[in-house]
């Protein structure tokens, strides 16, 4: 038990020092371009773009980080918070291989299971980026080609059947009552779509949640 | 030094960052490895968690370059290559982008050549927006996890069944995102009236798959069909999109 405590204890530890390292060096990234060329940033037109532009995504960012970390576990969260990409990546990739190695996230296994799966999806990504960038004169015909588009333009659809599948038959009980709010709010709510899906994450969380709730009193799970 | 977004300067301190993010990935990826060993964890199952997990990453990471692509135009290639390596995706980089230059009165993509001043504002409006994820963690993740935990200790029947409410409601969401162009049908608009059955039907092909790859492994016992049922029906799901849209697009 100690042991046990003592590794979510350094992981903990070592993904702080790793996430302000990160987040002081995305900061000196600008501040190092202005020193360089000389250019003092336009400080007015930073706080209006600023105004436009963080509050809702530091709103945004707080709710996915309350929703997102009980999911990720601990090395999972730090790494997807600096990586980026997590509802349709990261997240997925844990889910699948918590999934195939039959672990539970709350685990010590689950979250060494979904840790290894994040740190591998985020080596693989970057070094793809990489790649891409290095590549970019060859492959940008080839990657906007316009027989290719309809490929990525529905990467989330073919994402979210097979990882639906594989999650709703196995809790089908908890599963009725969210996908059906769902659907009825993405058909008839105009307003909800690829923007604002992320919004609606925390709210189907919160509600599956509800519903899981009372069905659990009620001994129906 | 005359500035311009392709400066070799800029790709060696976005090389530099993205480095020091590989090296955090590696760090944890090592990290949890020894503890698994620790634990006395199949590391035959290890081995496959690490290649489906590769797999299974291509697709969505062709993606994000086609993004990188796309913002590449009017910003140049560093700053978007820094920033979808590390947190950032396109619809929010855009935004970003935007926003920033509206704010010095002028419009992105109609810029035929950024100045140090506006770059460095782009590059600010970007970085300050998306930082919240990287510095809560640190703050509340430990509490939040522990709070699970808790939960756990208290009353695991349920502390389970919390776990798998989240996933199914995140998933959930997204399920009914795929039915966000659905009212087309019934909508006029400049649009094919079919085309908003498009994700519809991808995800269906998607889902049919994966119910093939579970009922081969069963009949078959064929261990890998599981190991890459995720990838292959999300790359046979895109695959199928080319001729579904060019059906009902």
């Amino acid at each position: 038990m100690k042991k046990n405590l003592s590794y979510i204890d350094s992981v903990h530890r070592d993904g702080r020092i790793w996430n302000i390292g990160v987040m002081l060096l995305l900061l000196a990234f600008p501040l190092t371009v202005a020193a360089f060329f000389g250019a003092t940033p336009d400080w007015g037109a930073l706080v209006v773009g600023l105004i436009a532009t963080a509050p809702m995504y530091w709103a945004v960012g707080i709710i996915e980080t309350i929703t997102f970390v009980p999911m990720l576990g601990a090395g999972g969260s730090y790494l997807s918070f600096v990586t980026g990409n997590i509802s349709n990546l990261k997240l997925p990739c844990a889910l699948n291989a918590l999934e195939q190695n039959d672990v539970s996230a709350s685990s010590e296994e689950g979250e060494v299971i979904s840790t290894i799966a994040i740190a591998t999806s985020s080596i693989v990504t970057t070094i793809i980026i990489m790649i891409g960038v290095l590549c970019i004169v060859p492959l940008t015909p080839i990657l906007e080609a316009p027989v290719l588009e309809p490929a990525f333009a529905q990467m989330l659809p073919a994402l979210f059947g097979g990882l639906g599948v594989a999650f709703v038959s196995k809790n089908w009980k908890i599963a009725i009552a969210p996908v059906l709010l769902m659907l009825v709010l993405f058909i008839f709510v105009p307003a909800l779509n690829a923007g604002t899906v992320g919004i609606m994450v925390p709210v189907s969380v919160l509600f599956t949640i509800g519903v899981s709730r009372i069905l659990y009193k009620r001994g129906v799970l | 030094m005359e500035f311009h977004v392709n400066h070799p300067i800029l790709f060696v301190l976005a090389g530099i960052i993205i480095a020091v993010v590989l090296g955090q990935s590696v760090y944890f990826l090592v990290k949890a490895l020894r503890r698994s060993k620790e634990l006395g964890m199949d590391q035959k199952k290890i081995r496959k968690t690490i290649q489906t997990a590769a797999v299974f990453t291509i697709a969505p990471a062709v993606s994000i370059v086609i993004s990188v692509i796309a913002l590449s135009k009017s910003l140049g290639i560093p700053l978007p290559w820094l920033r979808l390596s590390v947190v950032g995706s396109l619809s929010y980089e855009a935004i970003a982008a935007e926003n920033a230059v509206s704010a010095m009165g002028l419009t992105l993509g109609k810029i035929d050549r950024l100045t140090a001043q506006q770059f460095v504002n782009i590059a600010l409006v970007m970085t300050i927006s998306i930082l919240v994820g990287i510095w809560l963690v640190p703050v509340i993740g430990k509490k939040l996890l522990g709070g699970m935990s808790k939960l756990e200790h208290r009353d695991a029947k349920w502390a389970e069944i919390f776990q798998s409410a989240m996933f199914i409601g995140m998933i959930s969401a997204f399920l009914g995102y795929v039915f966000c162009d659905f009212s087309r049908l019934w909508t006029p608009g400049d649009y094919s009236p079919t085309s908003g059955l498009v994700p519809v039907c991808v995800m269906a092909v998607s889902a049919l798959v994966m119910l093939v790859c579970g009922l081969l492994m069963k009949k078959f016992k064929w261990a890998w069909v599981n190991d890459y049922a995720l990838p292959i029906s999300l790359l046979l799901g895109m695959a199928s999109a080319i001729p579904i849209t060019a059906w009902l697009g």
